[in-house]
């Protein structure tokens, strides 16, 4: 049975489904004092998230300030070498501003790693034990921001994971949450279907014009769109194979799009445009599934559904996250790791409806308490890097009629 | 289990409702006999997981239907039962750029 989904309020209005304290480095040379910090704590909920570069930058910047006011969040410790480029005072007013307890701790001020490290696990300790004695309140599923992610994918996770969570996805959009989701590279051919599901024509403009600028992106590195082993696995047109991760976003009305950083601002369902504007700079613009979670976070996104056929065991800091297996084969050998068995389409014991509200009826549950896969197994993964993005349109975000 | 179609047979999956293919749940042997639209077809060819296979006529120019989404047009007429894979499709966006070989 679905338990009553609970959350902490926060200043903003928002609730969040966890109570984590986040220590966050402010670059690469404060990771590991960070990291000493969070250890003993991590089970009782202290996560590591941060940013290794030196050079300030305006995307990292944003996305610190996000994920430090997430709704997951109820406390954050910032450690710092020191002498970095992040803006660090910005960073912690705004922690401050949005009512959360936060302390900055730079090495070269309080006597090295050492000192540090022992500063930071006593805080940690003290805002960890406030945390519990917080109080939560009663959480409606249209509070809750969901984003979906594929990886480790194999032939399997277009026929049933991403599907089932395609129906979750419209499950959710129907009770009045927001869903996100994203890899516009991998949308290539969906964009004239996809624009018709705009709320606007203008918006579904703008839908074609990401598309547009992902494949222009990926072909400047050199990335292929559809390769031999496509066809050998039975895909016979790029449209055939951008439909399997296509599919995760269900058959609701697109409500906006989105880029990282911006929370949505209501309901509905939304693309998250991942590829940097501009000139091609710094690379992949997500160089593994983690740096994707994040950015869904940093959205806001409570928690993570992920579709895996090959058996990807990541989880995220700060939000739990689902893993759905496409492959009854892999669900078999991992299931540890797995949380739902969509690989149950192939073997026809269920249904895409049945597996998808199974997701739904999860996700609820998650948001009531109950611990993922990942989560029970202590995955915190975290990675952050450089990119750069301009404004979103004001076509991207139609007001309600 | 729910069924998708009324006539699919157990070994193939009709993804969505008005779907004009069907895609193999697993690898399924040449000259295996299955019931498709009602009438029993004989494969002329093996059909790997995940590939497709026509559940009703298509004609030249329709496009090929997956969970409800065109994926491409057929370039030549499809009956009941074929195999569906590059010989016969062509894809709206782009120019195929992989020929299966050994499919006439």
């Amino acid at each position: 049975m679905t338990q009553t989904m609970r959350g902490w309020r926060r200043a903003d209005g928002r609730k969040g489904i966890r109570n984590y304290v986040a220590v966050a480095y402010l670059v690469e040379c404060a990771h590991h004092v960070a990291k000493e910090i969070a250890w003993p704590h991590r089970e009782a909920g202290a996560h590591v998230i941060g940013f290794p570069g030196c050079y300030p930058n305006a995307y990292a910047s944003k996305m610190m300030q996000r994920l430090c006011t997430h709704p997951n969040v109820g406390a954050v410790l910032l450690v710092s070498l020191g002498c970095e480029g992040f803006n660090k005072k910005l960073l912690e007013q705004t922690i401050k501003k949005s009512g959360r307890p936060v302390e900055l701790l730079a090495i070269q001020e309080h006597g090295g790693t050492r000192s540090t490290i022992e500063k930071g696990r006593a805080w940690v300790e003290t805002q960890l034990k406030a945390l519990a004695a917080q109080p939560t309140e009663p959480m409606a599923v249209s509070e809750l921001v969901v984003g979906t992610i594929c990886g480790g994918s194999d032939a399997t996770s277009g026929l049933t994971a991403n599907p089932a969570m395609g129906r979750a996805f419209d499950f959710l959009v129907e009770e009045k949450a927001a869903a996100i989701f994203e890899e516009t590279g991998e949308l290539i051919g969906m964009e004239d279907w996809m624009a018709a599901r705009a709320v606007t024509p203008e918006l579904g403009q703008e839908i074609k014009a990401c598309v547009a600028k992902a494949a222009r992106y990926y072909e400047t590195l050199g990335y292929p769109s559809f390769a031999p082993g496509n066809a050998d696995g039975g895909l016979t047109t790029i449209e055939e194979k951008s439909l399997g991760a296509y599919a995760k976003s269900g058959a609701s009305k697109i409500s906006g799009i989105i880029k990282p950083g911006d929370i949505p601002p209501r309901g509905g369902l939304y693309l998250l445009d991942v590829v940097p504007d501009g000139e091609v700079r710094f690379g992949f613009p997500n160089i593994s599934d983690n740096a994707e979670i994040v950015e869904l976070i940093a959205c806001g996104s409570h928690l993570i559904l992920f579709s895996t056929g090959r058996g990807s065991v990541v989880g995220s800091a700060l939000a739990p996250v689902i893993k759905v297996c496409a492959n009854p084969r892999t669900y078999e050998r991992m299931a540890d790791d797995m949380d739902v068995n969509a690989g149950r389409i192939l073997t026809g014991e269920a249904d895409l409806d049945e597996v998808g509200r199974e997701i739904f009826e999860l996700i609820k549950q998650v948001g009531a308490g109950r611990t993922t896969k990942s989560e029970g197994l202590g995955h915190q993964e975290f990675i952050l890097t450089y990119k750069s993005f301009e404004p979103i349109g004001p076509a991207c975000l139609p007001a309600v009629a | 289990m729910a069924s998708s179609e009324p006539q699919a047979d157990p070994r193939l999956l009709v993804l969505a409702p008005g779907d004009n293919i069907a895609v193999a749940r697993q690898e399924i042997a040449a000259g295996t006999q299955l019931i498709i639209a009602g009438h029993p077809v004989v494969l002329q060819r093996a059909l790997g997981f995940g590939h497709k296979i026509a559940v009703r006529a298509i004609a030249q120019g329709e496009k090929i239907i997956k969970y409800g989404v065109p994926i491409g047009s057929a370039t030549a007429d499809i009956a009941p039962g074929d195999y569906v894979h590059s010989h016969n499709v062509a894809s709206d966006y782009m120019p195929n750029t992989v020929v299966v070989e050994g499919v006439a």
